[in-house]
Parts: structure tokens; sequence; C-alpha cells
């Protein structure tokens, strides 16, 4: 009996621990600026405080917000649904590339006999050793020369190359727990290896490929300093648009907790989808011989 | 329907930690229609030959046939065969009906004509309730037949499987390998077949090869291959429990003589000596039902003293002293009955006995008697 009590006290910090900051965001975005400076802060929404969405509308659409302290300028228009766009086209066409290319290397490693292996998975994985803050400045120069910043395929090559590395470990720890018989007995069966791989490997390989998009769609979609360096103008993303908020004089913690909520809401519905997939993908190795 | 035919088939796998001649110079030819076993222990070679007439391992040097077609060059879905795995390689994203169809869907074949055909072998393997399942939820035995649909719909020229009852419990076992036998006298479709146990290889095939550390012993139908092994090998490896084998001195008297321990034997006049010189270490083979025990008064070959009885049923096992360098295995009706420590005589059936040449285990008799 105590140990169940025990349990469940433990389970109940667990989840406080990992789910208020959550709340804490979800309440703040709703709160109006008055109730979201509050020295002692509401907590519950309908009792303490009374909920608004002006902060969405202000994000959003661009109107302005009416306090007692005066008006609040409103953001540009439409700049944080332009730059939800931008995010989601470069996360989702950086995931996909990534996530399509470092498969076909990880199945190649997997199943050919390749000169060099262990030392070029090595130098794969070594490519995510150094913090990308390091080469900034390379980055900068290198992609000014070339055209490159505040374009959208900058940062496409910039998330795709990072995440490159990851899906290849991945991928490959998946197809080794693939039995080889699978794409043999296709091919016994009148296929090519490249029928059999499309046929077979890949729909085995879902599971793997949506958990390891996932992962890659969320450091895109999360990273912060090469796209506030590269992407001032153009084809700028949301992360430095949250610092942005912060930055103009009085923090606007309503408005920043809703363009926050927004922008988390993507990548939540991104992992719904494929989540019957995720735990196969996160427990592989679990293919039966 | 095609003959297999192997000319000097070698595979050499070059490995870091050096070469591995998986198989060595072999020589075989499967008949059109023959269900052929291949035989032998694990790591022996009998996967890597099977899957170099798939076309999944290239030889490294030799013919393999099948008809009349050089099979080394094409890709191995152009050598018209189908492959059976040890685990089957049912493809889990597919329905059974989907799995059996698989293989015609390669083929520019009738969406009509595929339903009719995995049909008919549903049907045959007693598995149309199941076509709508996923393979890797299905029990052992089931999956089996869905392995074996496939491999039968597109009515290859040869069925290569290997190993495929190695995952069924024992029962299942002995019914798949009626039902196996069956099948392929029906279907009449050439049957190259590898396993490492010699219950199947003896009652399912019409001829086994028997195979060691890559090289082919010897080939020949299972009576032939139990009553008259080639190698010191082959005797010892077929046979439950395994054949008696000491070492033995020949000698020349009026007849030849074979003397094992304190036991001398005079061959019988049937035996002819391959070798011309006289072995002087020589392995002595006789299998434990061609060694008869009975009640010390009697007149006998060899005397010794019971250690173990073991009865099985159907018949006894006894392990006998024999004042060698082990006991002999001696089996007997299970109404013979002699307890541990009882002298007992023993005679052997000179006819039966097996002599082989130490140093090179080839057997040292003719193998003239072929009637098995
Ligand atoms: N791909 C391979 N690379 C290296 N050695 C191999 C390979 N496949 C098989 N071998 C070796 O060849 C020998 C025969 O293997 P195999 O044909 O699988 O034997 P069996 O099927 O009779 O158990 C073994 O020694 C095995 O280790
Ligand atoms: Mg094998």
């Amino acid at each position: 009996m105590l140990r169940r009590i025990l349990f469940w006290l433990a389970l109940a910090l667990v989840i406080f621990y990992f789910a208020f900051p959550l709340y804490w965001i979800v309440i703040s975005s709703f709160k109006t600026i008055a109730d979201v400076t509050r020295a002692t802060p509401a907590m519950l929404p309908f009792v303490d405080f009374q909920q608004t969405l002006a902060n969405y509308s202000s994000i959003l659409l661009g109107t302005n917000i009416e306090s007692e302290t005066g008006v609040q300028a409103a953001a540009s228009l439409g700049e944080f649904r332009e730059r939800l766009l931008n995010s989601v086209i470069i996360s989702g066409i950086s995931t996909a590339l990534a996530v399509g290319m470092g498969t076909l290397a990880a199945y190649a490693f997997s199943r050919f006999r390749i000169p060099g292996e262990g030392d070029l998975l090595f130098f794969i994985l070594s490519t995510r050793m150094l913090p990308p803050v390091v080469v900034l400045i390379p980055i900068f120069l290198f992609f000014s020369n070339l055209g490159l910043r505040d374009s959208y395929l900058g940062l496409i090559i910039l998330y795709t190359s990072a995440n490159v590395p990851f899906v290849v470990w991945m991928m490959k720890g998946f197809f080794d727990e693939i039995p080889l018989e699978y794409e043999e007995a296709a091919m016994v069966d009148g296929y090519s290896r490249i029928e059999a791989v499309w046929k077979i490997v890949i729909p085995e390989a879902i599971p793997a490929m949506a958990a390891t998009a996932v992962f890659s769609a969320i450091v895109a979609w999360n990273e912060f300093v090469l796209s506030n360096l590269l992407n001032r103008n153009y084809a700028s993303t949301v992360p430095p648009y949250l610092n942005s908020i912060v930055g103009v004089g009085q923090v606007e913690w309503g408005r920043l907790a809703a363009a926050a909520v927004l922008f988390v809401i993507p990548i939540i519905v991104f992992t719904f989808l494929v989540r019957n997939h995720l735990l196969r993908g996160v427990t592989f190795g679990a293919v039966r011989r | 329907m095609a003959e297999v035919r192997f000319l000097n088939v070698v595979k050499r796998f070059s490995t870091k930690s050096g070469d591995v001649l998986a198989v060595d110079q072999v020589n075989l030819e499967v008949a059109d229609g023959e269900f052929l076993v291949l035989l032998g222990p694990s790591g022996c070679g009998k996967t890597t030959t099977l899957r170099m007439v798939a076309g999944l391992e290239t030889a490294t040097s030799g013919d393999i046939f099948i008809g009349s077609r050089r099979v080394n060059d094409l890709a191995p879905g152009e050598r018209d065969i189908a492959f059976v795995f040890q685990f089957y390689a049912l493809y889990p994203h597919l329905s059974v009906r989907d799995n059996i169809a698989f293989p015609l869907r390669a083929q520019r074949i009738s969406r009509e004509e595929v339903d009719k055909r995995v049909q008919d072998v549903a049907q045959r393997l007693k598995i149309e309730h199941i076509l709508k399942r996923r393979p890797n939820r299905l029990p052992s035995g089931e999956q089996q037949r869905v392995a074996l649909g496939r491999a039968m719909v597109r009515q290859p020229q040869v069925f290569l499987m290997d190993e495929p009852l190695t995952n069924l419990d024992a029962s299942l076992r002995a019914d798949m390998r009626v039902e196996l036998k069956h099948l392929q006298h029906e279907l009449g479709t050439t049957m190259l077949y590898v396993t490492h146990d010699q219950t199947e290889a003896m009652s399912m095939s019409h001829r086994i090869a028997v195979m060691n550390l890559g090289v082919l012993q010897q080939v020949g139908t299972p009576l032939e291959i139990y009553n008259h092994p080639q190698t010191l090998f082959v005797a010892l490896f077929i046979g439950s429990p395994p054949m008696n084998m000491m070492t033995c001195t020949l000698s020349e008297g009026r007849h030849l003589q074979a003397k094992v321990g304190n036991l001398r034997l005079t061959l019988s006049s049937t035996h002819r000596l391959l070798s011309q010189e006289r072995e002087q270490n020589v392995a002595f083979g006789v299998r434990s039902e061609d060694v008869h025990i009975q009640s010390a008064d009697r007149a006998s070959d060899v005397m010794g003293t019971v250690l173990v009885r073991e009865p099985l049923g159907d018949e006894t096992i006894y392990q006998v002293d024999v004042g060698g360098e082990s006991a002999l295995l001696v089996k007997a009706l299970p109404r013979e009955v002699f307890q541990p420590g009882e002298r007992v005589g023993l005679t052997i059936d000179p006819e039966r006995i097996h002599l082989f040449e130490a140093a090179t285990g080839k057997s040292l008799l003719a193998a003239a008697e072929k009637a098995g």
C-alpha cells in the first residue's frame, strides 16, 4: 500500500516537473498584461484571472493590445505567420532531405562492404561533435560569398547536414536488425535490389524513419543561432522572433507565451501524426527473427 | 522441372581473419524431380552451397547448371528457383495473401491468375483461413506453410530449402516431414534440401549428399549411406546411437583377420579390401544393432560386462565394457534383460562391420554390395 502511494507520489512529482512549465506558458498566453505581470501569479483560468485571446490576435492578426498602462504596439502585421511558414518550409524540407539521404546512406553502410566503413561512420558522427557556434563566422562569410544568406536554401543545407549524421546512425542500427533474408527472398522471387528495398525494406523501416524524422524536425525547428545570424531579412524562422519579443523594452510575456504556444503546436501535431510508428521506431531491435 | 549440376564448385570467403574455404570442389548432380538432401553438421557449407544455386553467393570457381543453363552469371530472379529460408523471411507488413502473391507480382501475370494460383496453393497447404492475417503473429507451423506457399506459387524449376523445419516443435516437424515429402512427390519439382538432422534426411530424401568441412563425403540413397558409409565421418555422423568405433589391426592368416582389443574377428569372404597394403592403423566400426548380446555361457566373439542399461521401450541399449578403449553400445530387444555388472557374451555380425583407414578416413571395404 505504502509502496503504491510512494509510486503515485513520485509519478505526480515527475509529471509536475515536466508539465508545469508548459502549463505556465499556456495560461500566460491567455492573460492580460496586468495578469501576467501580477506579483502573486494567477494560476487558474476563470477563477484567478479573466482569460483573453488578445495575445493570439496580436500575434496572428497584428491587432493592438489595450491595457491600463496604454496601448502596446502590435507586432508588424503578419510577421509571425510568415515566420511560422518559413519554419515549416525549412524544417520540413531539411527533415525530408536528411531522412531520405541518411536512410539511403545507412542502408549502404548496413548492407554493403564499404572500405573504411568504421572510419567513415566515425567521420560522419564527428561532424556533430563541433558546436555550430564555433564555425559561425566561417559559415557567415562562406554564405555571404555564395549568396546563401537570407535564403531558404542556406538554412535547409545547414539543417540537413546537421541531421544527416544522426539519421545515418539511427537508421544503420535499424537496418542491421532487419534480416538480410527479406531482400534476398525478394530478389530470388524476381525483384531487383532496388525493388526489394522499395517494396520490402522501406515499408519495414517506416517506424524508424518516423522516429528519426521527429528528432530531426525538432532540431531544425528549434535552431536559433544560425537562423538568427544568417536569415535576418528574408526566410527568417520563428526562434529569433521569440527572442525579439523579449528584446524590445518591456518584456511582453503574454505575447511571448502565445507565440511560444503557437510555435510548439506544429511539432506536437507532427509527433502525434507519427505516434503509432514512434514507439516501434525508438525501441528498434524489436524486429523478430 | 530441371536437374541441378555442380561442376568443381568452390566457394572461398575472404574475411579479416583470413580466408574460409566454405565449399571445396563439389561435384554433384541432382536429377530432375529428385528430392536430394544435403546433410552435414553446422558450418560444413550446406547453406553456402544452396545460396550459390540461388545466386545469393557467387561461386569462387566452378560451374553451376540448372537444366542446360549455366547460371553462374544470372541474377537470382532469373534462375527460376524458389528459396525457403530457415527463418521464413515472411514480410511482416504484408498479409499472408500478399506474401504468397509476392513472387507472382514480379511477373506479368493477370490479377485473376494471381488470385487463382494463390487460392490453389492456400487450399493445398490448408491455410485459406489465414490469408488475410499478418504472418508475424501466426504460430510457427503456419508461418512455415506460408513460406512453402510462397515457394510453390510460382511453380519454379527447383525448390531450395534451408533447414525449413528447424523452428518447429518435434511433433509438428514429424508431420511436416511427411507432408513435404508428399508435396514434392505430387509436384514432381526438383528439390535441394539442406538439413543437419539425419532423421529428416533419411526419411524424406531420394538421395542424401553428406558434407563435412566443405567437402562432399558421399552421395547415395539413405540405405546406401547407412549401410555402406564411405568415410569415417559418414559412419559416425549417421545413425543413432552412433556407430561403435575402435582402432584395430589387420593381420593375414588363412583369412584376413581384424584384431580389436581382446576381440579377434575373421573377415567374411564378401569383404574385399580396397587397399592392398595391410594397414596397421585401422578404424573398426560396427553399429549397435549389429552386435548381439547374450548370456555369458553361450559361444561368443568376446566377453564383457554390462555397464549401463537404457530401456527405450521398443529396444534396449546396453553399454558393455569389453576391455577396449571405450565401451561398446549394443542394441537389444526389450525382452532380453541383462543387469549392470552382469557378464555377457557379444557376437558381431562379420558381414556388417566397417573398416576405415585411420589416416584418411576412407573406407577400406569396396562398396560392392550396393543393394543395401
Ligand atoms: N558471408 C560469409 N563470410 C565469411 N564466412 C562465411 C560466410 N558465410 C558462411 N561462412 C563460413 O562458411 C562456412 C560454411 O557456412 P554455412 O554454409 O553457413 O554452413 P552450414 O549451412 O552448413 O551450417 C562456415 O565456416 C561459415 O563461417
Ligand atoms: Mg546453414
